[in-house]
């Protein structure tokens, strides 16, 4: 890549062009994504928020691979998202670490496979150094089964970096985390991103880890979800805690919260009735 | 260590005093209720002058090679069960009726179609054995939770990889826990087996016993049975103690 290639706006990485699923359900099809257009430009940190089971994770789940669009296409640097590969990095919130491996087993395991083989030395050198950035060094040896959940979402990160994905896409990956490890995986996640970047797209349920973490807010409506608004984070990165108490951060935090709730009441409205089976209102 | 020692000893010796008690306590026809005393030395006496320790070795032997080939075939069988919900749907309900007929009622056919000999003698301990971790295969392998495949799929394995790194790691616990609980059906299913024309191992002992009224040697061979089945399954735990010892909780 030349000097003038980095001055010029990035690339579209990825493009999502009039996308809509549906699912067959046992009442007929059901409608999720609606008419979805937006582009996710290289290295750029996109957060995706709306209300839950409002098909947000649908989307991310097309860009992996493990879903196809009814309608319009999502493209991947200009070509149609392919079957799931280690291009793209997912992080799922249940973690996902293999039980039987050690944590360095874990880490490894990726680069044992016949896609993304390397030499013996290399891939130890490469799980040596996932492990010091992730803070697993001391564990390397342990059980997934006697890490904490912040740990195995640590160790989820290591594996999933350990392959060179150019895409990080991850599914509430801190939603089972409580508000102290939340924080912390946070900052790591950016630390680690500033020092390896990669294109992101993070689902999310919490205002305040959208604006923290990302550059742009994609802020989806209920089901079925079409955009409600796109919202600018100016912050430069890198950033730090601190952005927390800015003015602007408590701003966008307001407007983004509000459009959000709006859409949980929409959402409510439309799912009570049929989900609670008859219930007394 | 002293500790524990003794609280595994205790419950044995309950039953052992207890069996005692009702043998001296003359409220039973001490004819029909031998003392664990009798017990131990007609065990002696058969181990030393008698065929006990050759009875052991062909019941073992039987026992082994019928829950060997039983999850030979229970391991694949309950893998495509266990992986396809479809096929699972359409064959379950044949598993169970097959798994609910009790081997005793199948031996009239095993003879006629398998004769008298060793063969027929291993089919039904192999019958038992395979519905029994059939079962168990395939209930484990339907909860293998999908989430390992996806994740696997995004770091770029194939489905071959899949299989052996994902998959075959998973079952691995699932084998042993059958692999127990064939051995354990096995093992009561001896004697009937030994229905069948057995001039040696621990079933006919019972059975030649019970012809001349021996209820010692009987006690004998039921106590033996016990005991083994009670050492190899004790053997198979720790085995999966060290082999699964990454599982959360171990069965």
């Amino acid at each position: 890549m030349t000097s003038a290639a980095a001055a010029a706006p990035a690339r579209t990485r990825i493009a999502f062009e009039h996308v809509s699923v549906e699912f067959a359900t046992p009442h007929g099809t059901m409608r999720v994504v609606d008419d979805v257009s937006y582009e996710i430009r290289d290295r750029e940190f996109v957060a995706v928020i709306g209300p839950s089971g409002c098909g947000k994770t649908t989307m991310m789940n097309i860009v992996a691979g493990f879903v196809k669009p009814t309608a319009g296409h999502v493209l991947l640097d200009g070509r149609p998202v392919p079957g799931p590969g280690p291009d793209r990095g997912v992080m799922f919130q249940e973690y996902g670490v293999f039980p039987w491996l050690s944590v360095r087993d874990n880490i490894a395991f990726g680069l044992t496979l016949r896609a993304n083989r390397v030499p013996d030395a290399e891939r130890r050198q490469i799980v040596e150094r996932y492990m010091r950035l992730m803070g697993l060094a001391e564990f390397a040896d342990a059980w997934p089964k006697t890490l904490s959940g912040g740990m195995r979402q640590r160790l989820a990160l290591a594996r999933a970096y350990a392959v060179r994905p150019e895409f990080l896409l991850m599914d509430e990956p801190f939603g089972a985390l409580d508000a102290q490890t939340r924080g912390a995986m946070q900052n790591l996640l950016l630390d680690v991103l500033a020092a390896e970047g990669k294109t992101v797209m993070l689902i999310t349920h919490s205002v305040e880890e959208a604006i923290y973490l990302a550059s742009r807010i994609v802020v989806m409506s209920a089901r079925p979800t079409r955009i409600r608004e796109i919202v600018d984070v100016p912050f430069p990165y890198p950033r730090h805690e601190a952005l927390h108490e800015s003015s602007l951060f408590n701003e966008l935090r307001s407007h983004v919260r509000e459009l959000v709730m709006l859409e949980y009441a929409a959402q409510a409205r439309q799912t009570s009735p049929s989900t609670k089976g008859g219930d007394p209102p | 260590m002293l500790h524990r020692a003794a609280l595994i000893a205790t419950p044995w010796l309950v039953v052992v005093t207890l069996w005692w008690a009702v043998a001296a306590s003359g409220l039973i026809n001490p004819a029909l209720v031998p003392s664990p005393a009798q017990v131990a030395v007609r065990f002696w006496q058969l181990l030393a002058h008698g065929t006990l320790g050759f009875d052991i070795l062909i019941s073992t032997g039987r026992v082994f090679a019928g829950v060997a080939l039983g999850i030979a075939a229970a391991v694949p069988v309950g893998f495509v069960l266990g992986w396809y919900r479809t096929v699972r749907t359409f064959v379950d309900p044949l598993l169970n009726f097959f798994r609910a007929l009790p081997p005793i009622a199948l031996i009239p056919l095993v003879i006629v179609y398998f004769g008298i000999g060793e063969p027929a003698k291993i089919v039904i301990l192999f019958y038992a054995s395979f519905f029994a971790g059939v079962i168990v295969m395939y209930e484990g392998i339907a909860q293998i939770s999908p989430l390992y495949v996806r994740v696997s799929r995004t770091l770029g394995a194939s489905d071959g990889e899949i299989f052996r790194k994902v998959i075959v790691p998973l079952t691995v616990p699932h084998m042993l826990t059958a692999l127990r609980v064939a051995l354990g059906v096995a093992w009561a299913t001896l004697v009937a087996s030994e229905l069948i024309a057995a001039q040696q191992g621990l079933g006919a002992l019972i059975q030649n016993a019970s012809s001349f009224f021996q209820l010692d040697i009987i006690y004998v061979g039921i106590i033996c049975i016990g005991l083994i089945a009670l050492a190899m399954d004790l053997v198979l735990r720790a085995l999966s103690r060290r082999l699964v010892a990454w599982q959360e909780r171990i069965a």
